[in-house]
């Protein structure tokens, strides 16, 4: 197998090569946990119900998932007095949040079914979405929307089975800003 | 009849998996040359019972049989002919049966063109394939039967999801799942080396082709996918980092990682133990991608099954093969001997530093797409991981790995001299410098994200097409015109090379453009009105109702013009289509593409002042990100078709050779037909 003259100097250079390849190995751990750290820092968005909005327990300005109900009748399109964008309530039948989202919703997206929407609050409460989900399926509810009246309380377990069940099944339909 | 036929040959492939993974493992053992002899013809077998299984299904969507309970679910009977047949694998059931399907496949063609293997590898192999398919087969059965009656049978389907009736997704999932499914041979090939405990460079021989079969299908499948995001979802872009996305991408990282170390196992004799892991890691990526993509864990577009049973019986499935591989792992790899020696700078040096990269690239994404489950699981906190996690940490690994590239592909094997090969790099360095200076010239108040982004894709370019000149004129005594003749004669596998480097090369040029130099225009209006977007004019011309052959549409025609001229560019028709079987909805963007880009723009809903929204974007080079990804595709081709590498692959006598002998690519004796 040895390609060198000598056993002694070959045993001693693949013993060199072992000690380059873990230190190639530790640097590239070492990378990857500092780029994992510092783009965990920033990048991690956590998800709260409009009940936990209006409770105050997210700051203005900082990027958080809001889930929950398209309340009915709370849709307005103002259309190009806006910019093109579209209101909606969010609830989680306890409490509100009203939410301005400049884009194109996503297909699915309908009143009186669950939606999540990624974005910020600004000064007057209002939830800025810079991206909105909805299911892409007609028979399923999305896990959060779920998740936002059960920290509400207001979740009825007669729905559970079946929202249950779907929860993980439902995909979603992002649309970006 | 012709769907409890179909349910009756799973049932008895499964019969037939059995005897597979059993008789020729007891028999390699034993070195009983009889029992052996059971694999080929019963992986042959196999297949074909499979495929008259996959048919019947097929036949049940086609003739629109309702009683079948999964066309009910998944079609209707006005649908294209091609959305019928692709919903036979648009579905739970009839995706898994279409994954057994090719997995046995596989295992025929190992079957059918492995007779120089040794005996005992061929067995094993099967063996260990058969076992793989004996899992999925029980999960079928016993979770998700495709053939499952209805009684009584409803006069009309269900309709599939109309976001799946496009072209190119009717063809994603086979690609992908003959990708997926393909590093299953990698997988058994492994674990057979390892109860042989034997690894060597015909080893590596056999396994690169099926590799590099699996990885140009899945680079296919997930170009294909991409291309159906960009063009059917309507939303603008070709990458989300969606966690089905990652699914596919971490084994693509992986098989790639693979297909470059089993050059070093098969050119060095070295790295084997590292090269085995690597396969093992793979294929269990793939495994975890389907857990994924198929349990429902994860929400997302691709995620239609919903049984949390089918979840943990796959997960059981996981555990089994991802663990008991990597137990037999632990237990065997020590015995393997390493080979040739090499140092740090080298070939070696620099195929290690790609897999490191790769792995470390592929472990990012790892942990971004599973670390929400993990916390979810463990602390019940609700968090998402988004796009920008991924941007932070992936690309500056792939600016490494793509800047090291262009070098590393230059060094000699066992040992080579960094000076000597930047001198040659010089022209490459010109030439990237040159290009980026047009192209800001070019595309000028674009982000120095941007220009870099241009920067990496023109290194690696030229720094390929300098490695293949290299290749062709190795020194000054060759003439430029014997240069080229020599070109010509170099080995397809060098070729296939150059062009999947180029591949990369172009991806990264369409990337940028797709990404960082798109400009993007969301706004409100009546038909009549203009928007502008970067150095272009859209003007929304008219909506109008249009019917079609399973929905009702409304129609949005933009007018595009070039702002500073008014010149007239292109109408873009864009449509929001309301399907009559489900009622849901789906937006069909407008696209104008030439080699500078796309002009894309998406009709939203209507306002309440009559206006409608629109989407307008001005995407620059996006068609190379189609042409990269073709040229990655058929640089796998060429490389495969290489006489080396034909998949019927080497006797391992002719092989002996090859550790320690730096033979030039094409020149290894005895290549199988």
């Amino acid at each position: 197998m040895s390609t060198t003259t000598t056993g002694l100097s070959s045993a001693r250079r693949r013993k060199k090569t072992r000690l380059y390849l873990v230190l190639g190995g530790l640097g590239c751990l070492a990378l990857a946990t500092l780029l994992m750290l510092a783009a965990f820092r920033d990048n991690i968005v956590f998800f709260f119900g409009p009940s936990e909005v209006v409770e105050g327990k997210v700051a203005t300005g900082q990027t958080f998932r809001l889930g929950g109900l398209v309340k009915d009748g709370s849709v307005d399109r103002p259309g190009a007095a806006d910019e093109g964008a579209v209101w909606f309530t969010v609830t989680d039948n306890a409490q509100d949040v009203r939410v301005r989202f400049a884009g194109l919703l996503p297909d699915l997206f309908r009143e009186g079914q669950g939606v999540v929407a990624l974005g910020a609050l600004n000064d007057e409460g209002v939830f800025l979405a810079d991206e909105v989900l909805a299911r892409h399926d007609e028979t399923y509810m999305p896990p959060e929307a779920v998740e936002a009246m059960k920290r509400a309380g207001t979740w009825k377990h007669t729905e559970e089975g079946a929202a249950e069940g779907g929860a993980g099944g439902a995909g979603y339909a992002p649309a970006a800003q | 009849m012709i769907a409890e036929l179909g349910h009756f040959a799973l049932t008895l492939a499964a019969a037939l998996a059995l005897i597979q993974a059993t008789v020729p493992m007891v028999g390699a053992a034993r070195r009983d040359h009889a029992m052996m002899a059971v694999a080929a013809p019963a992986a042959i077998v196999q297949f074909l019972v499979l495929g008259l299984s996959f048919a019947a299904l097929m036949h049940a969507y086609v003739t629109s049989d309702f009683s079948v309970k999964n066309v009910v679910l998944n079609s209707h009977s006005l649908k294209p002919m091609l959305y019928k047949i692709s919903g036979t694998w648009g579905n739970h059931e009839g995706s898994l049966l279409l994954w057994v399907a090719v997995l046995a496949l596989f295992g025929a063609l190992v079957a059918l063109f492995g007779r120089n293997l040794p005996p005992t590898l061929k067995a094993r192999t099967l063996g260990v394939q058969a076992l793989i398919t004996l899992g999925f087969l029980a999960f079928m059965l016993l979770t998700s039967n495709p053939f499952e009656r209805v009684f009584p049978p409803p006069l009309e389907g269900n309709d599939l999801n109309p976001l799946l009736q496009d072209p190119g997704l009717a063809f994603h999932p086979p690609m992908l799942y003959v990708g997926y499914v393909g590093l299953s041979i990698a997988f058994s090939f492994a674990c057979a080396a390892l109860i042989e405990g034997k690894v060597d460079a015909a080893w590596a021989r056999w396994v690169r082709p099926w590799t590099l079969l699996a990885w140009i299908f899945l680079t296919a499948g997930i170009a294909l996918g991409s291309w159906w995001a960009y063009y059917e979802l309507g939303w603008g872009g070709f990458w989300y980092w969606d966690p089905v996305e990652n699914a596919s991408f971490m084994p693509w990282l992986a098989a790639t990682a693979l297909l470059h170390s089993a050059i070093v196992v098969e050119k060095r004799d070295t790295l084997k133990s590292w090269t085995i892991l690597l396969a093992i890691i793979a294929f269990g990526l793939s495994l975890i991608g389907t857990f994924l993509v198929r349990s429902g864990v994860l929400t997302s577009v691709h995620a239609f099954a919903v049984d949390p049973d089918r979840g943990i019986f796959i997960l059981l499935l996981l555990v089994l093969a991802i663990g008991g591989s990597l137990a037999l792992y632990a237990w065997r790899a020590p015995g393997l001997k390493g080979g040739g020696l090499f140092r740090p700078v080298s070939r070696e040096g620099a195929l290690v530093m790609n897999n490191l990269l790769l792995s470390t690239a592929a472990a990012t994404v790892f942990v971004g797409t599973l670390y929400p489950l993990f916390l979810e699981v463990v602390t019940g906190e609700k968090i998402s991981v988004g796009p920008p996690y991924f941007n932070i940490t992936f690309v500056p690994i792939m600016a490494v790995l793509v800047a090291a590239l262009g070098v590393g592909a230059m060094l000699p094997w066992k040992r080579g001299d960094l000076p000597a090969v930047t001198r040659k790099l010089t022209a490459a360095t010109i030439f990237t410098a040159g290009a980026t200076a047009v192209a800001i010239l070019f595309w000028t108040g674009e982000s120095a994200l941007a220009y870099a982004g241009l920067a990496f894709s023109f290194w690696l370019g030229a720094a390929t097409m300098v490695h293949l000149w290299q290749r062709a004129r190795p020194t000054k005594r060759v003439s430029v015109a014997d240069g080229f003749r020599r070109m010509r004669d170099l080995p397809r596998a060098v070729w296939g090379m150059t062009l999947a480097h180029l591949g990369v090369a172009v991806l990264i040029f369409g990337a940028t453009g797709a990404s960082v130099m798109t400009k993007e225009t969301i706004a409100a209006g009546v038909p009549g009105d203009s928007f502008t977007v970067g150095d272009y004019r859209f003007t929304l011309d008219r909506v109008e109702q249009v019917p079609g052959p399973n929905y009702r549409a409304e129609r949005g025609t933009f007018r595009v013009y070039d702002a500073e001229s008014g010149d007239f560019i292109a109408d873009l028709a864009s449509e929001r289509r309301r399907y009559v079987a489900s009622g849901q909805e789906t937006t069909e963007a407008g696209i104008a593409t030439d080699l500078g880009g796309d002009l894309y723009a998406v009709l939203g809903q209507p306002a309440d002042d009559g206006g409608w929204s629109v989407r307008l974007y001005r995407k620059p080079l996006v068609p190379w990100l189609w042409i990269g990804s073709t040229l990655l595709v058929i640089g796998g081709f060429l490389s495969l078709s290489d006489r080396r590498l034909r998949v019927g692959a080497p006797t391992r006598s002719g092989a002996q050779e090859a550790p320690g002998a730096d033979a030039p690519a094409g020149a290894a004796p005895e290549p199988a037909e």
